[in-house]
């Protein structure tokens, strides 16, 4: 069984997930994001590295934010980005993901970035090119059901290794809805495998998955245990469908138990970085005094975020 | 037509019988083991030295998918798929489309097959009308009809008034009554085993309790009906010990596992490979080993294939939005070998678990044995060779299964039914 983003020498052909990829690769990832923050600060913010590349960003799944910057980030290597928003078009006509996909190949593309609301199914389609010898085809994960958000993952250990330099000496905690969430899977991936020597998760057993600790995470459900002394404290959007029900009876009951306030911040390292995927439910799990206080360092995620997507396109698809 | 299978090892679990000898086959039936009666003049000698002989294979759970999704399966490729696969009899869910819930529909299944003189076939009626879980089907009708046994299939029931009820029914006629132990809002809206692996795949979880629980109730509600309750695909050690407890308490139940749960873990799903999509789910490492062992000491009385064609339009999509279910007939005997060598398991007892066994649980006389005087539905196979697994090998219409590329041990040689060579030679 082949690791799927991975071609037969052993080299990144697409990104698909941050669990088991290997450390040099992850490193070499964010070794390759630094130079291009400074693009962004230039009079012409643009590199010709995807220069006549076609680019599709394949959304089944409604997202804005990071369809945006995963557009900036191509425009900026100079690739031509299409972008198709296929929840409201082929497959409403019952069209298979896989003949969307034949399409567009015939269309020439050079790289797919897919969302879509089931796990796995950017593996799917990384599986059908290699079935179809369409090596030349990148597949760049941005997000898929409950899976794994790579580039997320990335540009947050970009985040982390830029305030705290090292990760070998660092206490990480993510709080919230670690079930549900893509993005903390490729963090605890991506943590685990820098080294990082104790990650935590933070959350009430209706939001953690089934033998989480499997997955290398020290558990909480307590935030004044889960966030003392730690360094690095990534929350974790709260889904508005999962507020009431059967997973938690309230938002406010969540948020005097595990929203982040400057109180329970207080119990964290001094100099603890405060992060979040965005986007935030002010009130919910983060309250705005934090969110907007010296220690959030959520902007400068963004900012990190497109110059990581470069990196993973150019080196993906770069001369 | 009188047939001489000559100096193969000859099998019969029924009756204790393992030794190389002859057999002799006139009008579908045996007329002689070891020697031949007198008078007997073989019009063919099948030659059969090095392999084994066996009763024709009985598997209690293939999907021919007639009628209602012709499109996947057809009763004439799926009876070729059981000849290939050395099965000559074979129980038939109800989750066909219509259900199997009218006689008539029942009738027509069992003539469409005896026309087709392929394997025998054992429809097991719905239990509820549509599957639906709300009014009974008519039981006394459709066994009349053919029908051996009812089940939900892997349906539940959500009223278990209406399950007490439809048990009380079967067990006012003794009928057989086969449930799928899936608890419907524990197992809702999850594709696979809510462990590690899904939870690292980020696939939404069913637990075991969605087994054990519901099969707490299935125990419960058949000791106070008396009804006669086999469960059907078990996948986990706490469901398995559930089922010792229940015979530990003086219950009469039996229980079988699928090739697919005797082989597989949660750890072969890999790369989200759809074709371990499966219901009930490939559970844990250890819930395995304890079905391996169940089966091999007996308290898990049958091993199936639970055959289910689907297409690959149905598995080349997300794991979470591919139909369930994989084929198997064809593998349901090298499986079973590869189980037998794996656990130390005596031929002769792994091919009960496939004959005899699955004969008691279907309640069927005619098949499962090979006395004198017993219907000649034999399976001939080389357990030297190996049975490659790949897309041009299949008979089966349904192309796809977890074991695709593989080589499995043993390969059926010719399987007779009524004493006509139906496949091989």
């Amino acid at each position: 069984m082949r690791n799927p983003q991975l071609n037969k020498h052993g080299e990144l052909q697409h990104l698909l997930t941050l669990d088991g990829l290997p450390r040099d690769v992850i490193t070499a990832i964010l070794d390759t994001a630094a130079p291009f923050t400074e693009v962004a600060e230039r009079e012409v913010k643009k590199l010709p590295l995807l220069r006549g590349k076609s680019i599709f960003n394949l959304f089944f799944e409604n997202s804005t934010r990071t369809r945006t910057t995963f557009e900036i980030a191509a425009k900026r290597l100079s690739a031509d980005v299409v972008n198709l928003n296929v929840s409201t078009s082929s497959t409403a006509k019952g069209e298979s993901l896989l003949d969307t996909v034949d399409n567009l190949c015939a269309m020439q593309a050079d790289m797919f970035v897919v969302r879509h609301a089931a796990s796995g199914a950017p593996v799917l389609i990384a599986q059908h090119l290699q079935a179809t010898a369409r090596d030349h085809i990148h597949v760049v994960n941005a997000g898929d059901g409950r899976h794994a958000h790579p580039t997320q993952g990335l540009l947050d250990m970009y985040t982390i290794r830029h305030y705290k330099r090292d990760f070998s000496n660092l206490v990480v905690a993510i709080v919230g809805d670690v079930l549900h969430s893509r993005v903390a899977r490729s963090q605890i991936a991506a943590l685990t495998t820098l080294g990082v020597p104790e990650v935590r998760v933070i959350g009430p057993r209706t939001l953690l998955p089934t033998e989480v600790e499997k997955l290398g995470v020290r558990v909480f459900h307590d935030m004044s245990e889960g966030l003392r002394d730690v360094d690095v404290v990534m929350m974790l959007r709260l889904q508005n469908e999962r507020m009431n029900g059967a997973l938690l009876p309230t938002p406010q009951e969540y948020y005097k138990i595990w929203g982040l306030t400057q109180e329970k911040l207080a119990l964290a390292r001094p100099d603890a970085i405060v992060m979040h995927p965005g986007p935030m439910n002010r009130g919910v799990e983060i309250d705005s005094a934090v969110a907007d206080g010296a220690q959030a360092v959520i902007l400068p995620q963004v900012t990190f975020g497109i110059a990581v997507r470069m990196a993973v396109m150019s080196m993906l698809a770069g001369q | 037509m009188r047939i001489q299978i000559a100096k193969g090892r000859f099998i019969d679990p029924a009756n204790q019988v393992d030794r190389v000898q002859d057999v002799y086959i006139a009008d579908g039936r045996i007329v002689g083991l070891g020697s031949a009666p007198a008078g007997f003049e073989a019009d063919r000698v099948v030659e059969a030295e090095g392999l084994v002989v066996c009763p024709g294979l009985i598997d209690i759970a293939a999907r021919l998918r007639e009628p209602g999704f012709e499109y996947l399966a057809t009763l004439e490729t799926e009876m070729e798929a059981a000849m290939a696969g050395g099965i000559t009899s074979l129980a038939i869910p109800p989750d066909t489309d219509p259900v199997l819930d009218e006689p008539g529909l029942v009738e027509m299944l069992c003539y469409r097959a005896k026309k087709l003189n392929r394997a025998h076939i054992y429809p097991v009626g719905a239990l509820t009308l549509g599957l639906k879980g709300e009014r009974l089907s008519e039981m006394a009708e459709l066994v009349e009809a053919g029908c051996v046994a009812f089940s939900q299939a892997n349906v539940p029931i959500v009223d278990n008034m209406v399950l007490m009820r439809a048990m009380q029914y079967a067990a006012t006629f003794g009928f057989r009554v086969w449930l799928q132990p899936i608890a419907p809002f524990l197992a809702r809206g999850g594709y696979a085993h809510d462990g590690e692996v899904a939870s690292r795949l980020g696939l939404p979880g069913i637990p075991v309790a969605a087994e054990t629980v519901a099969l707490y109730t299935y125990l419960q509600l058949a000791k106070i009906t008396g009804a006669r309750l086999h469960v059907t695909r078990l996948s986990s050690a706490a469901g398995l010990a559930l089922v010792d407890q229940a015979r530990a308490e003086g219950m009469d139940v039996s229980c079988d596992v699928s090739i697919n749960h005797l082989h597989l873990s949660d750890m072969d799903i890999g790369y989200f490979n759809a074709n371990c999509h499966l219901v009930p789910p490939l559970r844990s490492q250890r819930d395995r080993e304890a079905l391996v062992q169940g089966l091999a000491d007996g308290r898990i009385n049958a091993l199936c294939s639970d055959h289910t064609p689907v297409d690959d339009d149905g598995k080349q999509t997300p794991f979470s939005e591919s139909e369930a279910g994989a084929t198997g007939m064809e593998l349901l005997l090298p499986l079973t070998l590869k189980w037998a060598t794996e656990a130390g398991v005596p031929l002769l007892k792994a091919l009960a678990r496939i004959t005899s066994d699955a004969a008691a649980i279907v309640g069927i006389t005619k098949a499962g044995h090979l006395g004198v005087g017993a219907r000649a539905d034999v399976c001939v196979f080389d357990p030297a060779a190996y049975t490659p697994v790949n897309r041009d090998a299949l008979k089966s219409q349904g192309k796809n299964t977890p074991f695709l590329g593989l080589e499995l041990p043993g390969q059926v040689r010719y399987t007779l039914v009524e004493g006509q060579v139906m496949y091989g030679g």
